[in-house]
């Protein structure tokens, strides 16, 4: 089997038990890819997931920056389409079973219910975030700075990334 | 607003539309598209309300696989059938993926360079702390705050902090929170 069906076929078995996203599945594309396959070394497979935190688009984008650096742009290709590709298919038809329902009793409640957990996730990958970038005192304002400003302000996200950007590239952080 | 994008001017717009949005979104999104994804679906757009957000996002993140992928599908979905499911996430994906592959070149020929290393790290800085404003809007938007928020607290100490399995914390929360919620409407 070559390279990029066997990088297909592992993907899209691991986006079945993405629960959480892309990041979510970071240890367990670690273990297949570094460990049991010998992909990549452990340092490029942290390099890879740094920028992928730093380059626009969905998080599931490290599995792109995965495949290009294992097989090129044929691999960078299918391990995207194997992450999103099966679950999307998924999901698009089971919406509809979804919205036939809506309104009743036991939808509202799944509804209510799930909003919370989906609160405590995004809390849970923030501090993850952070815990894996290891901030100082000046990096830990920039992300209190902007956690309280992006609350209370309109302004555009993308100015606290600039903002970061610079202050990191200028060796205060 | 989708009223102008849904009604009188018929699919092409829609699909339009949703490729351009979502190619917005996705382009915008730093370390994480969620906010932008809000931002945008919510706020600027009104693809949905923040309550629909919040219900579809949940429900996404319940799901395996990426969830703005799945937001994108479902949207797309809602608004244009079948074209309109394949449309979004392509928007969302096509422009970070041809970035992520520059990116991929670059980190090839200057990835060890000292400067670059330290942008990055202020560049996840900021990106975690538009994650906890994220968490902290969408807590916001929850009613009954005193009886839910609590789950909220729980997959935090489950997830982050013991490392729990998502997948059994997700389910045992639904089961609670969700059983609570069920309770509590038939009570009204």
């Amino acid at each position: 089997m070559s390279t990029v069906v066997e990088l297909f076929v592992e993907f899209a078995i691991l986006s079945f038990v993405a629960f959480g996203g892309a990041t979510a599945l970071l240890p367990e594309m670690h273990r297949l890819v570094v460990d049991q396959h010998h992909w990549l070394d452990a340092a490029t497979f942290t390099h890879l997931y740094a920028i992928a935190q730093a380059a626009p688009g969905p998080n599931v984008l490290v599995v792109t920056l995965i495949g290009w650096q294992i097989a090129g742009l044929a691999g960078a290709l299918a391990a995207t389409l194997a992450m999103c590709l099966p679950m999307s298919v998924l999901i698009y038809l089971l919406i509809d079973h979804w919205e036939r329902f809506s309104g009743r009793r036991w939808q509202r409640a799944i509804s209510l219910g799930v909003a919370p957990l989906a609160v405590g996730l995004i809390f849970s990958g923030a501090t993850l975030i952070t815990q894996s970038v290891g901030l100082s005192g000046a990096a830990f304002g920039v992300l209190a700075v902007t956690a309280v400003a992006a609350v209370r302000t309109r302004w555009h996200p993308l100015w606290f990334i600039a903002a970061g950007a610079i202050l990191g590239a200028s060796g205060l952080l | 607003m989708s009223k102008d994008c849904t009604n009188e001017n018929g699919a092409r717009p829609v699909l339009r539309a949703l490729f351009l949005d979502f190619s917005t979104v996705g382009l915008s999104g730093f370390g994480g598209v969620l906010p932008f994804a809000r931002r945008m679906l919510v706020e600027r757009r009104g693809w949905m309300t923040a309550e629909e957000f919040n219900a579809q996002l949940g429900l996404c993140q319940f799901l395996p696989g990426p969830n703005v992928v799945n937001l994108a599908v479902l949207v797309g979905k809602r608004h244009g059938g079948l074209a309109g499911a394949i449309v979004a996430p392509l928007g969302l994906l096509a422009g970070p993926f041809a970035i992520v592959v520059l990116l991929a070149m670059l980190y090839d020929a200057y990835g060890q360079l000292p400067i670059a290393q330290s942008m990055l790290r202020g560049i996840a800085a900021a990106g975690a702390g538009l994650l906890f404003a994220m968490a902290w809007r969408m807590g916001s938007a929850i009613r009954d705050k005193a009886v839910f928020l609590p789950f909220a607290a729980l997959v935090v100490l489950g997830v982050a902090g013991l490392r729990w399995p998502m997948l059994w914390v997700m389910l045992a929360g639904l089961a609670c929170s969700g059983g609570l919620a069920y309770w509590r409407l038939g009570r009204r």
